[in-house]
């Protein structure tokens, strides 16, 4: 069987496009893109080697345009199923504003652009992750894991992890354990986050045939798999204290935000088969996002309040 | 003649206002990318690169 078996049919016809940019955008999820914005920053920030401010901003603009490209390709495969629900139905493929082939180049385009540009500008490890990133997401995770086991997720989370990794070795050239825990901490994070929403829109998965954890093993397992993950989360959140690259001010923040998790993962555990709310579930997808914001505004803040220590005492 | 005519496409003002929007939308992007690798340049190797016999 080959890896691309279908056609999503052209609802935007083979007349001219109407697309405008606004529907070119839309495909590079700029709301994803923003998080891979923030992470790379900090990536790049934390990194032990200074990177000259501009090369900073291309390189953290290359790796979110890489991420939006990636995007665009998921998009592009996903449309038919993208049109099955609602959260996805109005996304300009589906919506018949813009041709599926024209995402398809789109992305494929960007996806050169953005890879060349960190190769050449910044160097070409960071560029080898960052097409390796697209690859997973838009080939591994896409085409193959989200329609095929209900784990997609977890392995798909990678790709979502890689960004402050790629940040980091674009600064320094190579790959440190201090990265490694980066990409841990989101991809420990993922699990808890996207089985949270899956629960609660378990309806517009079973629809669109997508095996998400709650459709295929149930409800009771995705809660215990969702408690397993967030005590993972919560202790690899600390790691960057333990491991000596935080301060111990850090290490007791991201405990108390492991512990704030940990308690909304408690509540979703506690959760009756079957809630027609689904309040504790919705509860700690709101929470996860701003963890993830918290973890890692505060690593970056204890590095900058470290290294401004460490100068006055130089 | 004749034939020519029957085969020109005759766009309609939401698919012209739509192709003068993506046009303008990819001319910024390129000028923006232009201008991203000509100061990366200057970065990199500094001033001294246009500073060089002709």
């Amino acid at each position: 069987m080959a890896l691309v078996d279908k056609h999503f049919e052209d609802s935007a016809g083979v007349g001219i496009s109407e697309a405008t940019a606004a529907d070119f955008v839309a495909l590079l999820k700029p709301r994803v893109m923003s998080l891979v914005v923030f992470t790379a920053f900090v990536g790049m920030v934390v990194a032990p080697v200074a990177v000259n401010p501009f090369l900073m901003v291309v390189a953290i603009g290359a790796i979110a345009i890489g991420a939006g490209a990636s995007g665009a390709l998921n998009m592009w495969y996903d449309a038919d199923i993208d049109a099955l629900m609602a959260r996805t139905a109005s996304r300009p493929i589906p919506a018949g504003r813009l041709a599926a082939n024209d995402a398809l180049a789109f992305g494929v385009v960007l996806s050169v652009l953005a890879v060349m540009t960190l190769g050449l500008l910044l160097n070409w490890l960071a560029a080898a992750m960052l097409a390796f990133t697209i690859f997973f997401y838009a080939v591994i995770y896409t085409i193959w894991l989200k329609r095929w086991t209900p784990q997609n997720i977890v392995i798909g989370g990678a790709a979502g992890a890689f960004p402050p990794m790629i940040g980091w070795t674009a600064a320094t050239g190579s790959i440190g354990l201090e990265s490694i825990v980066l990409f841990l901490i989101i991809f420990l994070w993922t699990p808890p986050h996207f089985w949270a929403l899956a629960l609660f829109k378990q309806g517009d998965y079973g629809r669109a045939g997508v095996p998400m954890l709650p459709n295929v093993a149930g409800e009771a397992a995705t809660r215990r798999q969702i408690f397993v993950y967030s005590l993972l989360l919560a202790v690899s959140g600390i790691l960057p204290t333990v491991l000596g690259y935080n301060s111990l001010w850090y290490g007791i923040a991201a405990a108390l935000l492991g512990i704030g998790f940990i308690g909304y993962a408690w509540q979703v555990l506690r959760m009756p088969d079957g809630d027609a709310g689904m309040k504790p579930a919705k509860a700690l997808f709101g929470y996860s996002l701003l963890y993830l914001f918290a973890i890692f505004a505060l690593i970056l803040l204890d590095k900058l309040v470290l290294r401004m220590a460490g100068g006055l005492l130089a | 003649m004749k034939q020519e005519e029957l085969e020109r496409v005759t766009m309609t003002e939401a698919q012209k206002k739509a192709r003068r929007n993506r046009s303008i939308a990819l001319g910024l992007a390129l000028a923006v990318f232009v201008v991203i690798f000509y100061v990366a340049t200057l970065v990199k190797f500094g001033p001294a690169i246009l500073n060089r016999p002709l």
